[in-house]
């Protein structure tokens, strides 16, 4: 039976891409980071918000700067050693497929259906044999039993599915939280493969 | 003819139909969804050209917004 040590020169080795720096992504790069993988591209364009510390794995202090500059700095404090490429830009069609064409797997860590509907397409069209974990429907509080997970192929996919955000379902930490550490474990699952006892 | 459907299989009651056609037929009204057929994604812009057939593995799933 592989031991830690064993598991984390195997992830030491991985590169995981992850597609914003939002609720979802900031809290999966942390999950990451913790479970030693080696390199992880991060992405985004956005500042931290003060009405992004309800989830998102920011600090009072950090408002104001770039969320990948924030990030960054909040997975060296994890660990040191990590490897980070950071894009601080809007991810798109025609630069999707460059900045995460090494990557072991992608992590759709989006807020908005549309960017996820591009992110999927896209990855889909261009590496229809990477590994791709997304999320749909986290809103609000509660029903965790609501919460699961369902693939197609090498898609993956988490969340309630149907929890819209909206003004009576604000994004909370506790759901935000819960997705985006699935999506983190399924990219485990998926670097370990074979070492899962 | 018979396909399956997210994983489940179905028998669907025309000779041919397009993507378009099974959303509507399924009532799948969501504005943002993803097609796949035999593990190959359908871009939205082609929903109204592209045939289904008979023992097509199909998936259709949406996307909410939240994150």
């Amino acid at each position: 039976m592989p031991t830690f040590e064993v598991i984390k020169r195997r992830l030491k080795n991985k590169k995981v891409g992850i597609a914003g720096s939002g609720g979802l992504g900031s809290n999966c790069a942390v999950a990451l980071a913790r479970v030693g993988v080696g390199h992880l591209v991060i992405t985004d364009f956005d500042k931290v918000e003060e009405s992004n510390l309800n989830r998102q794995y920011y600090f009072y202090d950090q408002i104001g700067m770039q969320k990948v500059d924030a990030l960054e700095i909040n997975l060296r404090r994890i660990n040191p050693n990590i490897e980070i490429t950071k894009h601080d830009v809007k991810l798109t069609p025609s630069n999707i497929p460059a900045i995460f064409k090494d990557c072991d797997v992608i992590v759709e860590a989006f807020d908005k259906a549309e960017m996820k509907q591009m992110i999927l397409e896209t990855v889909l069209l261009h590496f229809p044999e990477k590994y791709l974990v997304a999320a749909s429907g986290l809103a609000g509080w509660g029903a965790n039993e609501k919460i699961t997970q369902t693939s197609f192929g090498k898609l993956y996919l988490c969340g309630d599915f149907e929890t819209e955000v909206s003004e009576e379902l604000p994004p909370l930490a506790p759901r935000v939280g819960i997705v985006s550490n699935m999506e983190a474990n399924i990219v485990l699952e998926l670097l370990l493969g074979e070492m899962r006892p | 003819m018979k396909i399956t459907l997210n994983n489940t299989p179905e028998e669907i009651q025309a000779a041919q139909l397009t993507v378009q056609q099974l959303l509507e037929r399924k009532k799948f009204t969501f504005k943002l969804i993803i097609v796949k057929i035999n593990g190959k994604v359908v871009p939205k812009q082609e929903y109204e050209t592209t045939q289904i057939h008979d023992g097509d593995d199909v998936v259709i799933f949406h996307l909410v917004s939240g994150g």
